[in-house]
């Protein structure tokens, strides 16, 4: 076979990703895995420290100036649209932001008008009419599409928070491109690899949607990727041919990710899994001498700056939802390649780092792909950044490579796709325990008294029996299913048809698989109330509608996270039998059901909107996040509730996702650091080694997060993990705040 | 045969090395007056029954935790005094290679088979003089002294502890008693001072029982930490 001689591959190992777009094969060949300790870790350089002091009084002024700093009203959202910006030119080493200043929100009108204009208002900002004119008079919006096509009971699941979340007035996110790639390969290779991709043989036989439709995207992505390219001329750079050194590999990905922030505006639109990669590039520089360790670092430093500064425009209500205005621009680190060889190399330690070097942060969603085999040193390591900065989130890489390979990433929190070759259709959540009194109430919203589901009866008995109410559940459930997926199905229709992410989706294969993302909420709270039902007497008090508003509970009765198989199997039913309703539907474009327990923050808002439950949960009080048991139910400690959770099926049933989230104080996970780092390696090697998934760990203790609610000026940047994500303390509300605290903590006794 | 059992801890981080199951034991006949375990004092106060088979199947249940560092450690109350209980299930978890501590104050009869197979003691000491060990524990000195004797012929692994309690024993010249004390002490692998705190407080409410410190504080955890340093310092 020919060699292929690339310049900027000079010194890089094998042939067959350069024979194919194959990011995977190319890290497998010439990365260099470390296993050594921090000591090799340095300082932020000056250049660093002026950007980001910069970016510090930046992200203060935004804070006074109710949460955001300015908008771009007088542009339209794209990936071309907008003046090159800087923070700080001089000193600035990775270079791009999302409009011509930093912090600036982007305008995105094709997701709707509604939700942007009310954001804009709820700022104080005005968009440029001629904008507006163009979607009000000319163009339809996602929106409008899908309000066009959904049915009366999607309307009703949706206005009376049966169904919350669903991402039908804004962009979708979560969808990863493999950014990685343009560093690899340049533009004008992809852009030859995705013409290529036009003259395919099937693509060209029949001329029926599915192929036209195709057809039209790939020639979408093309320009895109034209676009990109443009984009970042106006920076400065080429990036039509590979990067030819680190700080190129790393500018170079960026640009890719920027354009996609430029142009949608999705929640959650993650970076990838990119340490590994740049450190390939990385370590052919310190080996030719090129750059030092502290110039290596001050890449990461820089590179993790801009993702910090990704920003959207939200509504208020939004904010409320996730407690804050978070993009989770989810980094994914280390995890295996095979059983014994980790991918952990020193960027795994430099990207980690960062959360010394800059503070911690909420962003970027620094998550660390856990396994059995990683290398002690860094174990210990992200032990010890988790109980400094609480800014680390863990997920079970032996749970999700046997299903991924090694080159999965993860999209917002928990949503593991296969870097460029799967997408997700991110699909909101569903309310489990208003699914059970539903299925109680015939079909009536305990709090709107309105009916939402029709052809059931309501439950008329003194004492609730289980069965009845489970055979009623069950048909709950396959009704509220068959809606749910309705609604994901329409939204990602008319998402593809008016809001199409076409530079994201240039950098995925173009035969993507496709997955659908559904989720629950309120789940610990629906467990519980079965086993109420079943092991002790709940006595429904119905209003004058005889609709049950409140339950009178006589006995007792197992809770979920007490590691008590008796309401642990209902629990794992449950998740089984709702996904199977789920994936029995046909999905659009052939997508395949995925199910998360995630909540992120939501959760507290869930818990308002719905009334008092059989498991005691009173109106309006919040649910327990994502698979988490509800707080102050765990009577076992802590690893009995680390137990429950992880039965919790993730292959073929939750596999987009089984979030939960761990709080300790620092002085019970050990007497002295040492300790209290390996005893944290402990507890989260025995919690993956069980098949789980996902974990937060909070290192924290009560007195700090109730000063911290008193004094916000105090703590600035203190980060605690919720569910998934890491939030500024500062930023939740006080109902969120006293959530968090409320919430289990597992002091020493 | 049954032990008896007030309380258990799947996670516990701060009694012996590494992750370990911390099963409490009833019974104890010092009547200290921090105690935060009152509800252990009596015998059969116990909230549970449970066998050796019990306990080694929940050790199981949690084993991924504990990994090759962690173990068992019987704490209480005074664990010595279910001493049968005691003997056998520590040989069954020793047949199964479980490290197993115990948490004691030496205070009971016949107990020395279970240090022949106890992997390390955690031995508290109240006070180092018999009038200070009276005012504390109530008790004479000399069964304590008994303990440290034997267990110290036996060359077992030792980690001291002792609670510093405001106005108590929390005088630097107390800690350097202390010192004076353990430094006589061989095979030590660690000697902490552990801050008196009142969670305890509420069980005694509970019990019906009166508190004897009711207006001492906690002790502050960095004026401990100093003293530790004392302690520790050669």
């Amino acid at each position: 076979m020919e060699e292929i001689l690339v310049e900027e591959w000079k010194g890089f190992k094998g042939d067959d990703w350069k024979e194919e777009i194959d990011v995977s094969s190319f890290i497998d060949k010439n990365y260099t895995e470390y296993t050594g300790d921090d000591t090799f870790l340095v300082g932020p350089t000056a250049k660093t420290n002026a950007v980001w002091k910069r970016c510090e009084e930046l992200l203060d002024q935004e804070m006074k100036n109710g949460g955001c700093l300015d908008v771009e009203t007088n542009i339209l959202s794209g990936i071309t649209a907008y003046a090159p910006g800087y923070i700080d030119k001089d000193n600035e080493v990775i270079v791009g932001l999302q409009t011509d200043a930093p912090l600036k929100r982007i305008v995105n009108m094709y997701g709707g008008t509604k939700i942007a204009l009310k954001a804009l208002e709820s700022h104080g900002y005005s968009l440029n009419p001629e904008i507006l004119k163009s979607f009000t008079t000319y163009r339809k919006t996602h929106n409008d599409g899908v309000f066009d096509a959904y049915t009366p009971s999607i309307r009703r699941a949706r206005s009376n928070g049966l169904l919350t979340g669903l991402p039908d007035g804004y962009g979708r996110g979560r969808i990863i491109g493999d950014y990685r790639r343009i560093a690899l390969y340049g533009v004008d290779r992809l852009i030859e690899v995705k013409k290529k991709d036009l003259t395919g043989e099937y693509i060209n036989e029949q001329f029926i949607e599915e192929n036209i439709r195709l057809r039209e995207e790939i020639n979408e992505q093309i320009r895109a990727l034209e676009a990109i390219k443009e984009m970042a001329l106006s920076y400065g750079y080429d990036i039509s041919k590979p990067a030819k050194n680190a700080r190129e590999a790393i500018q170079w990905a960026y640009f890719g990710y920027l354009a996609g922030a430029k142009e949608n505006n999705g929640a959650a639109t993650s970076m990838g899994r990119d340490a590994s990669f740049f450190d390939v590039y990385i370590e052919r520089d310190l080996k030719n001498g090129e750059i030092t360790e502290n110039e290596a670092q001050e890449m990461i430093d820089q590179f993790v700056i801009k993702l910090r500064l990704i920003r959207h425009l939200r509504t208020p209500d939004y904010d409320e939802l996730f407690a804050g205005d978070p993009t989770w621009v989810t980094e994914s680190i280390a995890g295996m390649i095979n059983e014994s060889r980790s991918l952990v190399t020193k960027s795994s330690f430099r990207f980690l780092h960062t959360l010394i070097n800059l503070k911690p942060s909420a962003e970027p969603n620094l998550t660390v792909l856990w396994a059995k085999g990683l290398p002690e040193n860094f174990k210990k390591f992200c032990a010890k950044i988790s109980i400094l900065t609480d800014s680390i989130q863990y997920e079970g890489d032996d749970t999700m490579r046997p299903l991924y390979g090694h080159d999965y990433t993860i999209a917002c929190c928990v949503s593991s796709m296969k870097e460029g070759k799967q997408m997700q259709f991110f699909g909101a959540r569903c309310n489990l325990a208003k699914s059970l009194l539903y299925a109680i109430n015939g079909g009536i919203d305990e709090l709107s008294q309105k009916l939402v589901i029709t052809g059931f009866d309501k439950i008329e008995d003194e004492i609730l029996d289980y069965d009845k109410v489970r055979k009623a559940y069950s048909e709950m459930l396959k009704k509220i299913a068959k809606i749910y997926v309705d609604a994901n199905n329409i939204i990602h229709f008319m998402h593809d048809k008016y809001a199409y992410e076409a530079s994201q989706m240039a950098l995925h294969d173009t035969n993507v698989e496709r997955l659908m993302a559904f989720g629950v909420a309120g789940f610990s709270s629906a467990v519980d109330s079965l086993s109420a039902i079943k092991y002790a007497k709940v006595k429904p008090i119905r209003n004058e509608n005889g609709v049950a508003v409140e339950f009178e509970v006589e006995g007792e009765f197992p809770k979920y996270g007490n590691d008590d198989n008796r309401v642990d199997e209902i629990a794992v039913e449950l998740v089984k039998e709702f996904y199977e309703e789920l994936a029995s539907h046909s999905l659009y474009r052939n997508a395949k059901a995925t199910l998360s327990l995630l909540t992120i923050t939501s959760n507290v808002m869930y818990g308002q909107k719905t009334g008092s439950t059989p498991d005691g949960r009173k109106a309006g009080e919040a649910f327990a996040p994502g698979a988490n048991p509800m707080h102050g139910r765990d009577s076992s400690g802590a690893l009995a509730s680390l137990n429950s959770v992880a039965k919790i099926p993730f292959e073929n049933c939750c596999q987009d996702g089984v979030s939960n989230t761990f709080s300790i104080v620092p002085t019970a996970l050990g007497n002295n650091e040492e300790e209290q780092v390996n005893n944290l390696v402990n507890i989260i090697d025995g919690y993956f080694a069980q098949g789980a998934q996902h974990l937060n760990v909070n290192v924290f203790n009560r007195e700090l997060l109730i000063d911290a609610m008193n004094n916000p000026g105090k703590y600035p940047t203190l980060t605690i993990r919720v569910s998934g994500y890491a939030v500024n303390f500062n930023k939740l509300d006080r109902a969120h705040q006293e959530e968090v605290i409320a919430r289990t903590f597992h002091e020493k006794r | 045969m049954l032990g008896k059992v007030t309380d258990i801890e799947t996670m516990g981080l701060v009694d012996g090395p590494g992750m370990r199951l911390v099963i409490f034991l009833a019974g104890c006949k010092l009547r200290c007056l921090y105690c935060h375990n009152p509800e252990t004092w009596d015998e059969n106060g116990h909230k549970k029954l449970m066998s050796s088979e019990d306990i080694l199947s929940l050790y199981k249940k949690y084993q991924n935790y504990y990994g090759e560092t962690g173990g068992v450690t019987f704490s209480g109350g005074e664990p010595l005094i279910q001493r049968d209980f005691l003997i056998e299930t520590i040989k069954l978890l020793k047949q199964n290679n479980i490290h197993v501590a115990i948490d004691t104050a030496g205070v009971a009869e016949g107990y020395e088979e279970i240090l022949d197979l106890v992997d390390l003691v955690i031995l508290d000491i109240k006070a180092t003089s018999p009038d200070d060990y009276k005012f504390i524990t109530g008790m004479e000195m000399n069964k304590f002294n008994e303990f440290l004797k034997l267990v110290q012929s036996k060359n077992k692994k030792l980690w001291l502890r002792q609670v510093i309690v405001p106005g108590i024993n929390d005088k630097k010249e107390q800690v350097l008693k202390l010192k004076e004390f353990a430094n006589q002490i061989k095979n030590v692998e660690r000697i902490e001072l552990l801050p008196y705190h009142t969670l305890g407080v509420s069980k005694y409410k509970d019990l019906g029982i009166e508190y004897r410190l009711p207006d001492v504080l906690d002790m502050d955890k960095e004026k401990c930490k100093e003293l530790e340093k004392i302690l520790k310092k050669a």
